[in-house]
């Protein structure tokens, strides 16, 4: 699976809110966790990075040495952030922006609605720290936001130096 | 393909950018990287463009006028050469001479090749913030150094890794 980067209008299009019960839409949720796992270092994946325009993605932040709370791997369809607190700055890449790396102010404590593929069941998680942060950076990625539309000033985005 | 290396400095006033990047694409300049920021009140742009002959960049940019200092050199392109992991050393403390000398030389001298850096005095305090590209297994060896110059200088320093979380 070919990754989309950016620029490209799929990643900055908001993406359509999906059935989660739809079948296209559990293939999707699977290729997306398939996709995450089979990525180096990637804890979360979103639609709109596969190529498709869709308010689904995945995340993954087990034994992240930044993680507290962890669901462990888990797909979300048309999720939200209903509540948002303490915020932290912090620098974070994108699997979509392969050259450069942002400093982003996230909550390190949300409250997100979602609904689970397949079922279509109401899901409302709290978490924090890493989870947290990525949880955000992928609903930005259904919203056709990257991180780089949030960055913290003009001089808040340095050339990504580490290659995983 | 060769670029243009470009500066601009000039008291700072409204436009000053429009003004420098109309030129340029005016003469077909496409700009690159670029940073440009205020330094007390001089507006100040370093810029990479590709394009023209240095020549045409050059006249376009005179004919913005005597108080825009501008210097443009033909430079043969050169990618960023990065092999360590990202640092930043903060230094803050009361201003002296010096100061950017003996930090800058302390970072070199363990490897450290710095990427970005500015400095700001307010008042009486001196700032210094750095990126430090530095070689696996020397972080140690420099803060020890930092830590040195340091007490030497009479500020304050504090080296962290600059890291990012790929999401």
């Amino acid at each position: 699976m070919k990754l989309v980067t950016a620029p490209s209008a799929v990643l900055s299009t908001p993406a359509e809110e999906v059935d989660p019960t739809d079948p296209a839409v559990v293939r999707l949720a699977e290729e997306l966790i398939e996709t995450m796992w089979a990525s180096p270092g990637c804890v979360g994946l979103a639609a709109p990075q596969i190529g498709v325009s869709a308010q689904v993605f995945c995340v993954d932040v087990t034994g992240h040495p930044k993680a507290i709370t962890t669901h462990g791997a888990f797909v979300l369809c048309n999720a939200r952030i209903v509540e948002a607190s303490r915020w932290r700055p912090g620098r974070e890449g994108c699997m979509s922006v392969p050259d450069l790396t942002g400093d982003v102010k996230r909550a390190a404590r949300i409250v997100v609605e979602g609904l689970r593929p397949g079922t279509g069941e109401p899901v409302t998680l709290e978490t924090d720290a890493f989870e947290a942060r990525a949880l955000q950076h992928e609903i930005d990625h259904c919203a056709g936001k990257l991180f780089l539309d949030r960055v913290a000033g003009a001089h808040a985005i340095f050339p990504r130096k580490v290659y995983l | 393909m060769p670029e243009l290396a470009i500066t601009v400095i000039g008291p700072d006033r409204t436009g000053i950018v429009a003004d420098v990047a109309e030129a340029l694409a005016a003469v077909g300049a496409n700009l690159t990287d670029s940073t440009m920021t205020r330094l007390r009140g001089h507006f100040t742009m370093t810029l990479i463009c590709t394009g023209p002959p240095a020549a045409d960049a050059e006249r376009a940019l005179v004919r913005l006028g005597a108080e825009l200092l501008t210097t443009v050199r033909e430079v043969e392109a050169c990618p960023d050469r990065e092999t360590g992991e990202p640092y930043l050393v903060s230094v803050h403390g009361a201003d002296r001479l010096g100061i950017v000398a003996a930090v800058t030389r302390v970072v070199a001298a363990a490897g450290g090749n710095i990427t970005d850096l500015t400095t700001r005095l307010t008042g009486p305090l001196y700032l210094l913030v750095a990126e430090v590209d530095l070689p696996p297994g020397r972080e140690g060896e420099l803060a020890e150094q930092l830590a040195v110059a340091a007490a030497e200088l009479g500020v304050e320093v504090t080296l962290r890794h600059a890291e990012s979380e790929l999401l």
